[in-house]
Order: structure tokens, then sequence, then C-alpha cells
């Protein structure tokens, strides 16, 4: 292991609740991995009779749902749901949000007064009423949740960008680039980039989070793809029948509450491993 | 005649089965008591009272109580006196003399005559009411013969006539008050006078209306109740609620959401009947665009008969309620056959019928009907069933504009809807399955593209045939085609469960259910 590499992880695992957030995370991934072994059957099948309590019968510890679907299964395949819509959607956004905000911190000037209005005027826009807008014109489905959730995500990735470019930008080491003759783009993506992705994967650690919490408040309002079991879907299908039957929304809840504090913890880990002084002024 | 008619009432609850293990209401011969006030709930609230001009569902519940017409229809959609007390059909088929009951009066207290009903047919109706008008083709004339004689002369026959003297469909409105105004904007639509148990006091908009006793009502003894207040709940929890803690005593069909039927009718004193729908018979089923690829195949299209469980529906989703159906005609509907081919739940004939077809496995799109959860679980059920018989279904999500606009516009494979047969396959059927009923913009006639120049023939005379046994013989030939063909795949035969507590008796007596009014009900208490 390369001596900064290991200091690395030397930091990160200092925090004992990065520690446990890796290891959540790493169980999530393993299960939307291993779904098919886990859980052969698709989850849609009514396996069972309806309003199964858990631990009712073997093999079923989570119950049933409202039409006698295994609930075990449904958390096993909307963790693939889940982990899919918040790391693609978060890429959606950072592509977004890192290009408008490269260039608007180096150019600065017009260019920058321009991209920043365009920026803001999404920011002005509520995420989630955006959000729900955008799902509904484009239909229901992965794809469209995907798109909504990048689309409204990535203007604090152009703000926090564009700030770092705009501190890095006079820096030495840019000059003696441009003097040494590299072009614009040379100096964006190989010199100043490089130089602020400690913020960026600390920023995007948390918005898959976010992502994930968007996409199942989405599902919970049926807005999300009918053709995928998702654990927002299971809350939202399992809300009506709550006095009669907690666990259907109890175990999609948690797994969701799980998943986002993982993610949280995790996104806290790599903030103190990366930014080590930064981190030490805050203790 | 009270006595056998709420045993009516039990039989059919105790067909409904498990659900009523508790709250089942004692079977004795008490005679009704006088005196109590009733809370209703009413969902929505309705646009207007006027039944001759509105015609909505909530409208026809609260003004059932205030509006009569000259029949009502028992269990069986025979038709019982009421505000006429004997009624003849000559042995042509084309005059109908209705004799009226004497003394009837208006609630403001003038009388009831022949007049008044030749007004409310010929005039008023005539003009407001769309679908009555329809039937009103087939008379040639409408006279009153004396004050309580009124004959309706039809140019040819016309069998489902007979059912066109419903509360509803052909209210009583009051001559004296609406000859010569303009029906839509007198302003004594706002206060209503009509003949029935109960008048009109007065209407807190977004709260309740509330109705009185008619002293002067033409059964004797009734009505039993004192007042009657309609509560105006909106949101459906809340209602659930409401009758939880005894605010509201009645829960009419539609108005919780199903999954909560289960858990109050489990309550104490509960009592629920799918009852008092016999009239509206709605039917479920799903359209199939019968038009192009493999759903244009017969075969196709009975093997998704054969791949859906049909009774697992009923008992999951629907707690029981209902009825599987075997065709297009509701068992409660007048001329039900079902001496037609059975399509019971069979995956491995469906997957048979496939292999014979060579499906290929070509994506079918599916649209739920986005009415609530209950249509949503039951839409992805039958895609399960279709996908574990190999049929490649994709649920399509959309709202209820988009639902109407894809229907309408023929853009789909299979959509879930359910339509009211309104007591005859001439007029509640027939308008699914005939070809010169197919047209694009609206979600209400032929969609399915289904077109049987057999089958148009046969509607079209059992519509006119006469008598009875006649339509009988055509409807029985063209259910077993239309069966044969499967144009869409019925699901079931929807109760709407009525939930009330024990100690209210004889809510529901009739085939129109709590719509036709609560002279009979009482209270227990």
């Amino acid at each position: 292991m390369k001596p900064a590499t290991k200091d690395f992880w030397r930091r990160f695992l200092r925090n004992p609740g990065a520690l446990i957030g890796l290891l959540i995370l790493a169980a999530v991934v393993l299960m939307a991995i291993f779904a098919p072994l886990i859980h052969p059957q698709d989850p849609w099948r009514m396996v069972q009779r309806p309003f199964l309590p858990p631990f009712a019968v073997d093999g079923f510890w989570f119950g049933t749902d409202t039409l006698g679907r295994d609930i075990g299964a449904g958390l096993v395949y909307g963790a693939q749901v889940s982990l899919l819509v918040g790391i693609v959607s978060t890429v959606v956004a950072l592509t977004i949000g890192v290009t408008l905000g490269a260039l608007a911190g180096y150019y600065g000037g017009l260019v920058d007064d321009a991209l920043m209005r365009f920026t803001e005027f999404f920011q002005t826009i509520p995420n989630f009423a955006l959000a729900i807008v955008l799902v509904a014109i484009l239909q229901p489905s992965t794809e469209s949740v995907i798109v909504a959730i990048g689309i409204v995500s990535w203007p604090p990735v152009a703000r926090l960008v564009r700030g770092e470019f705009l501190s890095l930008r006079s820096r030495e080491f840019v000059q003696a680039a441009r003097v040494v003759g590299q072009s614009n783009l040379q100096i964006i993506f190989g010199q100043v980039l490089p130089n602020t992705l400690s913020p960026i994967i600390v920023m995007a650690s948390l918005m898959v989070a976010t992502a994930i919490l968007l996409e199942s408040s989405l599902s919970f309002l049926g807005l999300g793809d009918p053709n995928t079991m998702s654990w927002g879907y299971m809350i939202g299908a399992a809300r009506t029948v709550i006095r009669q039957a907690w666990w259907m929304s109890v175990f999609p809840g948690v797994a969701i509450l799980l998943t986002v504090l993982a993610l949280n913890l995790v996104g806290e880990g790599l903030n103190d491993a990366l930014n080590p002084r930064l981190a030490r002024k805050g203790r | 005649m009270v006595q056998t008619t709420r045993r009516t009432v039990l039989a059919g609850m105790a067909a409904s089965g498990a659900i009523l293990a508790i709250g089942v209401p004692e079977v004795s011969a008490a005679t009704p008591k006088r005196g109590g006030t009733l809370n209703v709930v009413i969902q929505p609230e309705p646009p207007g009272l006027m039944l001759g001009i509105t015609q909505n569902g909530p409208t026809q519940m609260v003004a059932g109580n205030i509006y009569e017409s000259l029949l009502k229809y028992d269990f069986n959609l025979k038709p019982v006196p009421s505000l006429a007390k004997s009624w003849e059909i000559s042995d042509d088929g084309k005059v109908y003399t209705f004799h009226l009951k004497q003394g009837v009066t208006w609630h403001d207290g003038k009388p009831f005559t022949a007049a008044d009903v030749v007004f409310s047919a010929d005039v008023f109706l005539r003009q407001t009411n769309a679908r009555l008008r329809v039937s009103l083709e087939h008379v040639d004339k409408i006279e009153a013969l004396d004050d309580h004689t009124v004959r309706f002369s039809l140019k040819e026959p016309f069998g489902p006539f007979i059912g066109v003297f419903e509360g509803g469909t052909m209210p009583m409105v009051p001559k004296h008050i609406y000859e010569g105004t303009d029906f839509k904007t007198n302003p004594m639509n706002a206060t209503p006078i009509g003949t029935g148990p109960f008048k009109f006091d007065k209407w807190e908009k977004g709260s309740y209306i509330h109705l009185v006793r008619n002293e002067h009502y033409h059964v004797p003894g009734q009505p039993y109740l004192d007042e009657v207040y309609w509560q105006v709940i909106p949101d459906a929890a809340s209602r659930a609620v409401a009758y939880e803690t005894g605010k509201v005593d009645v829960l009419p069909g539609g108005s919780v959401e199903n999954f909560d039927v289960k858990r109050l009718t489990a309550l104490k004193n509960t009592s629920v009947t799918g009852k008092g729908w016999e009239f509206f018979a709605p039917l479920a089923w799903m359209w199939i665009n019968n038009r192009e690829g493999p759903l244009s195949d017969k075969r196709f299209r009975q093997a998704i008969m054969y791949a859906i469980d049909r009774n697992f529906a009923k008992d999951v989703i629907w707690n029981g309620l209902g009825k599987v159906p075997t065709g297009p005609v509701s068992s409660k509907t007048r001329f039900y056959s079902d001496d037609v081919e059975k399509y019971p739940y069979d995956t491995a004939k469906a997957k048979a019928l496939l292999k014979e077809i060579g499906y290929d496995g070509k994506p079918i799109r599916l649209l739920p009907l986005p009415y609530g959860e209950t249509w949503q679980r039951w839409g992805e059920a039958v895609k399960q069933n279709l996908n574990d018989a190999g049929i490649n279904v994709e649920m399509v999500a959309t709202d209820v504009a988009g639902w109407n606009q894809k229907i309408s516009d023929w853009d789909y494979d299979l959509a879930f809807t359910y339509l009211y047969q309104y007591g005859d396959p001439a007029l509640g059927v027939a308008r699914t399955y005939v070809s010169t009923n197919i047209a694009k913009g609206s979600p209400w006639n032929n969609v399915e593209g289904y077109k049987n120049p057999k089958v148009d023939e046969l509607f079209d005379k059992a519509a006119v045939a006469f008598p009875d046994a006649e339509r009988q013989k055509l409807y029985d030939e063209v259910q077993k085609i239309i069966v044969e063909d499967v144009p869409v795949a019925w699901l079931l035969e929807i109760e709407f469960p009525t939930i009330y507590r024990s100690d209210v008796k004889n809510l529901v007596t009739t085939a129109i259910g709590v719509n036709d009014g609560l002279g009979g009900a009482w209270l227990d208490r």
C-alpha cells in the first residue's frame, strides 16, 4: 500500500462511525449484488398467504404484504433499485454540476454571471416539487426517475466547484501551467480539477443518500417505476394498512434509514480522511 | 312485506361469508320503532340536490329521499310499487298503463297527480336527462287518462322500458313549480320539493345536509326516523374514524377504502352488506385491444382469461365481496345466462394456448385504473398472473386524465375499467360490444374494437324483441358467442360494501340500495 493510501485509511478508520457506516453499506451492496441468489423468485410473485406476520412461517422472516408477496425478497431487490438510482443519478448530477461549476469558476466574468444565474434559477425551485413534475411529464420509469433526481441535485455541486476554482485559478501552479503553454481545457481538467476532488467526493457520498431518499419519496407517491420493487413503493403500498400490518412499512423504512445513515457516516469519514486539517479544527 | 325483505337482506349478507363473523344482526320479528336521528356519510359532497337536473352518485343518494319515481326494484330487479300502486303492459308490449297511488302530496302540500307524471317524463326530463332521453325515443306519446292514470304508448316493443321508472332515472318533479320556468336556473332547485319520505331542511356547505321527516308520507307509518344528517367528510381515513368514534352510523358503498373494510366490519355492533347494487351491477373487466398484434388472436385472449386468478382478486383484494363473472352480463342483470364457455384459473392451459399460437414474448402494456390502492394492487396481481403464464406484461403508470386519454385514443394493450349495467343488457351491456359503437373520443364505448356482425344483429333484435322469453333466447345466444370470443377479460361483479351499525334496520331493501331512500329504515335503540 502506498503511504498516502495508508494514511487515508488510518484517518478514515479513526472515526468509528465511518467504520460502522462502511460495514452497513457493504452489507447493502452485497445484498443488491447477490439478490438473485438470496431470493431466486421474482419479488412480485404472490408466494404465501397475504398479511402473514413476520417469523410466522419459516423462510418468511419479514412476513408478506397485502397480496402475499415476500417482504424479504422486496427488501433485497429494493436494495438494487435504491443503489442504482442513488449512484447513477449522482453521476448525472456531478457531470452537470462539475462542468458548469468549473467553467464558471475558471473563466469568471460574464460566463460566471450567466452560469450562476442559470444555477440560481434551478435553486429557487423546490427540489422535490421539480422532481415530481419531471417524472410526471416523462412518465414514471427508472430512467425518468434518475434523470429527474440528477436534474434537481446538481446546483450545489456547481456552486461548490465554482468556489474551489475561484480560489485555485490564481495559484502559482496554475500560472506555471499557463506559462508552459497548456490550453484552458488542459488546465481545467489536468491541473485544477484534481485538486478539488476531495470536497467533491465527500459531497457525492452525501448526494447518493439524498438521491435514495428522493427516489423513495417519489415511489411512495406512486411515481416510481411501476415494474420495479423499491423500498419507497413498499412503504407507499403499505401505508394504507399500517394499522393492521406494521411490518409491511417498518422493514423497508428501516432499510432506507440504515442505508442513508451509512452513507452519511461514510461521507463524514471521507471528510475526515480527505481534509485532515479541516477535520481536526472541527474537533 | 317488511319481514320478507329483511330476510332477503340477511340471506345476502350471510352469503358474503366470513367477514360477517361478528355483528350479524338478529333475525327478530320486531316491529319498527319510531324516532331517532341517523348520520350517514356522503362522499363526495353533491353538486346539487335537484335530482331531475343533477344525476351524480352522491346527488342520487341524498335526493333519493326527497324524490321518488313510479316504481322501485327488488333485488331480482322485479318492479315493485312506489308512486304507482299497479300497472299493466299490453299483450303486444307497446302500451304501459300506470295507476297512481291516491292521496300522495308534494312536500309543499299540493296533490301529486298524473299531470305531474306527464310533465316530468315528457317535458322536464326529456330536456335534462340524456340517459332517459335515449329510452324515450321509443315512446310515441305519454298521456294522463285521468288524475291517477298514466299511459305510455311505445312505437315498438322495447323490453328495457319497464326498467326506466327508477328514482334516479325518472324522478317525479312538481309541475306547479317548474312549468313554464327555466328548469336549470329555477331558484326552487336550492330547496327541492318532492314526494319522498324526507323533506329538505338545511344544507351547510362543506359540513352536512339535513333532512327531516315527511309527516304526510304516503306509506303508512313511514318514515320511522325523525331526521337524517348526511355528513360531508372529504378524507377517506377521517370517514373511517368518524364511524369508529360513532359520529356516523352508515358508510355507504365506496366511502371507505377496501382495506379498511375488514377492520371496520370487525368492530362491535357492525354489519356489512354488498346488496343494493343489483340495478347498477358494476362489472369490472380488462379492456383488450383487439386490433393488432397477438391480442387480435382469439386464442391469445382466451389464454389471458385462463391465466388470471380471478378468485384470488375477489378474496384478497375485494375482501371476498362480489362474484366472479361468467361473461359480459352480470348475474344480477336481467337475461343473464351461464350457459357459456367457462374459464377457470389454469396456467397450464394458458401456456398451451400461447405455445399453439407461437407467441414470441412481445411485450404487452397493462394500464391499471388510477382509482386508488385497491385498483393498483389488482393491476399488480393480474400482471403477475400473466407473467406466470409466460405473457410479457409491462405496467404503465398514469393518472385519471391520462387513462381517459389513452383509452379514448385506443393507445393501450390491456386496461382495467368497470361499468354499470342499469338492469338490462340493452342499456348497459350492448354498448361495449356492438360495432356501431366504435368511435375514438370516449372511454365508455366499444374501445376494444370488437367487430362481429352476428353479435350486432343479435343485440339489435333483442332490444326490441317481445315478449321477454324471446329476448332471453337472443341474449343467451349472444352471450355464448361473446364469451367464446373474449373481446374483453371479465374480472369481477363488484359489490361495494355498505357498512352500518347493526341496530340500523331495513337500510338496504331494494336493488338501488341506499340511493332508494331511508323511508323504511329504523333504529333499534
